[in-house]
């Protein structure tokens, strides 16, 4: 699987990372009830990173970037996204969710809707563009992601991988500043992942602010800037791809790798 | 070539397959019958003594309802010419029907203006067409929501001041929600429902005199106690069905949202609602309403049966688009907030559209039920058809009849509720193609 990506070239010439911070967290802890789920995470993201996050099922890789955008609320510490920090302001949230993009492992297109409906819906009620405009953007990043001909079809008549690109489309007509991803590719199938993999590093080499929970370790060596390795909730490594997967530090980032990696 | 193929277990297709079309059922009404009814031993038992049970039960009935007797003025002459044309008199008496068939439909509506319902009638089939059908130009919707207050002017009469301040209300309403929701959800919320109250309670009578007494325009005006028959059905039905929707889905949401106040308010208001008979709220709306309403308010009957039978209907509703919006997939609800959507954004344009397409079964059921359950209207006086059966028979002409009443009333509900229950199948398919 680590493969799938290495057939193309990938121009990280083009990936330029600035100074600009694009989202801060500070000391945050989060519970499930009782349970500590994540534990004093602290982490600056610069604009224009493409930041990988792996580590073990069940140690809080989606909680963690599911509480960039307020899908999971945090209970203590800071996260400022683009200048606006979360808190229960209803305001802040909204602010931050059209600021950030998020595409998630089982797509969650709305079935009801056809694609071009899916792709136009957030840009025309909470963006305000006129129909005609969300329709051209929509269509722009449609054949960006290499599905014009199937915008009025609707979710169900496509197959997963392009599924997972229409979620991609439909989070880039928000004109998003950071993508968010869940384990894009793990409920796909092998050749779907290269095509919904492409599409990403398009978007990386494009700049994009990336956040990426994803077992795909060849995307992280070809597009990440920084590889975070976290496990029972808490960051336990973090480093640039290379020396990440050639000179892991820790015993459980070692661990993991020999495992992920077969050895 | 082919012996090699033969001989070894490496394969290779030479040339692809075209498309063939599937193969075709062998059709014949005698192969149907075989395969249907007659396919073993005991299958064609069953079938023998099912066409032998329907064969008795039509043989009774039949020559009962097909009887001469549609031209009868009165029972009397009904036997005259059973009699007359040497039949048994244990037939229907179908001239009740032809001869009191304005009273069963209108009740005691003023002969002069059966128009008026009938012009109603149309109007709310117009209004209700896009909303059932789809697909219709923007301002036919502003006719649709224009038409509840034409029809009540044209049923009820009176100057058409009183129905264009209840439409204010809302507009008010819909405005107060627009200015305060920009500060706060739940002041938005509790604006659009305080203003059109106040309104209605302080301003709307007093605006509503003043206008009428410089421009009296209007139609005759016509008291509930007129209403009757299938129309008095039709007028709480549709006005409780058309109302209890929209107030059922809002307690749904209610029900499962996060506020701890609203959630209870609803928990409370559906339980109590659902937990206490119809009959029950129906005399309340009759009797006990009496003693709180301020003494000399005349709050008409008939309005008050409507709201009695909304309330009631709307629990229920609620209940059904609870179980809709527990089976829309979490990933749905987040989808839509991580796009930025508001809540009442995802609510319409996310959430609601699936949740009521899963709960369309269950809405429609509700619904065929309100609607024979109006029937009940009997007990508070009301002269529902069923309710005019007995003013019928308090004629002399008519001193006896039973079955053919209620036959005839049965059968006018069955096509409603039958029809209704056809829609929603329809409804219900429409949907599934259009979303796969
Ligand atoms: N809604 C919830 N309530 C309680 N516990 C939860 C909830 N969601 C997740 N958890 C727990 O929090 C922990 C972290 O979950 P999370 O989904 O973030 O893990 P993950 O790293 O994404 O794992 P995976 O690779 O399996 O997706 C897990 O132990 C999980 O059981
Ligand atoms: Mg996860």
């Amino acid at each position: 699987m680590s493969e799938a990506v290495t057939d193309r070239t990938v121009n990280r010439s083009a990936m330029q990372v600035s100074d600009e911070v694009a989202i801060e967290i500070n000391s945050m802890n989060k519970w499930y009830g009782t349970f500590h789920v994540l534990r004093d995470i602290n982490l600056t993201v610069n604009q224009g990173e493409r930041i990988v996050i792996c580590g073990p099922s069940g140690s809080g890789k989606s909680t963690l970037i599911r509480c960039i955008n307020r899908l999971e609320e945090h209970q203590s510490g800071q996260i400022i996204v683009e200048g606006t920090e979360l808190s229960s302001d209803l305001k802040n949230i909204d602010k931050v969710r059209s600021e950030v993009g998020m595409c998630f492992q089982h797509f969650n297109l709305f079935p009801h809707l056809t694609i071009m409906e899916n792709c136009t819906l957030a840009p025309i009620w909470v963006r305000k563009t006129p129909k005609k405009e969300a329709e051209a953007t929509a269509m722009h990043f449609l054949e960006k992601v290499k599905i014009p001909e199937q915008a009025n079809k609707y979710p169900g008549q496509l197959s997963g991988g392009q599924q997972q690109r229409v979620a991609i489309a439909r989070s880039l007509c928000m004109k998003p500043r950071i993508m968010l991803f869940d384990e894009p590719t793990s409920a796909l199938d092998p050749e779907m992942i290269k095509e919904v993999l492409d599409t990403m590093i398009e978007l990386a080499e494009e700049g994009m602010t990336m956040l990426c929970v994803t077992h795909e370790m060849g995307f992280a060596q070809a597009v990440a800037n920084r590889v975070i390795f976290m496990d029972q909730g808490q960051i336990v490594e973090q480093n640039e791809p290379h020396a990440f997967f050639n000179n892991p530090q820790s015993e459980r980032t070692k661990l993991f790798l020999s495992q992920i990696l077969g050895h | 070539m082919s012996d090699t193929h033969a001989q070894t277990v490496a394969y290779v297709r030479e040339g692809m397959l075209e498309q063939q079309a599937p193969p075709t059922k062998e059709a014949g009404a005698i192969r149907w019958l075989r395969e249907n009814l007659f396919p073993t031993w005991l299958n064609a038992i069953m079938t023998l003594v099912a066409i032998y049970v329907i064969w008795y039960l039509l043989s009774g009935l039949l020559p009962w309802i097909i009887s001469p007797t549609w031209f009868s003025g009165s029972l009397s002459e009904c036997r005259e010419i059973l009699t007359g044309a040497g039949q048994s008199t244990h037939q229907a008496c179908w001239g009740v029907i032809r001869d009191r068939w304005d009273q069963l439909v209108f009740g005691f509506y003023p002969q002069e203006l059966y128009w008026r319902p009938v012009l109603a009638l149309v109007v709310l089939l117009a209004g209700l067409a896009p909303i059932l059908f789809g697909r219709f130009p923007k301002w036919f919707l502003g006719f649709s929501m224009a038409s509840p207050f034409i029809i009540f002017l044209l049923l009820w009469g009176g100057p058409i001041w009183f129905p264009v301040m209840v439409a204010l209300g809302f507009v008010l309403g819909a405005v107060a929600f627009r200015s305060a929701v920009r500060f706060n959800q739940i002041v938005g919320v509790l604006a659009a429902i305080l203003v059109p109250i106040l309104f209605w309670l302080f301003l709307a009578e007093p605006i509503a005199d003043a206008l009428t007494s410089v421009l009296p325009i209007g139609l005759e005006s016509i008291s509930s106690k007129q209403f009757g028959g299938f129309l008095l059905s039709i007028v709480i039905g549709v006005a409780a069905i058309v109302l209890s929707l929209p107030l059922g889905i809002m307690l749904a949401l209610g029900r499962a949202s996060d506020l701890f106040i609203v959630t209870k308010l609803s928990v409370g208001f559906i339980e109590i609602i659902r937990g206490v008979p119809l009959i029950v709220w129906l005399f309340t709306a009759s009797l006990l309403l009496n003693y709180f309403l301020p003494p000399g308010t005349n709050f008409d009957l008939t309005l008050r049966v409507i709201i009695m039978v909304t309330l009631f209907s709307a629990a229920y509703i609620a209940e059904v688009v609870r179980g809709g919006l527990a089976a829309v997939p979490k990933g749905q609800y987040e989808g839509a907030d991580s796009l930025g959507l508001s809540y009442w954004q995802s609510m319409q344009l996310i959430v609601l559209p699936q949740a009521l397409k899963i709960s369309i079964p269950g809405i429609v059921n509700t619904f065929i039920g309100l609607f024979k359950d109006t029937t009940l209207v009997l007990f508070i006086g009301l002269l529902d058809p069923l309710g005019l059966t007995s003013t019928i028979r308090a004629s002399t002409d008519w001193n006896g009849i039973y079955w053919e009443l209620y036959v005839f009333i049965g059968l006018m509900f069955f096509i409603a509720c039958f029809s209704m229950g056809r829609y929603s199948l329809h409804l219900e398919k429409k949907l599934q193609r259009e979303h796969r």
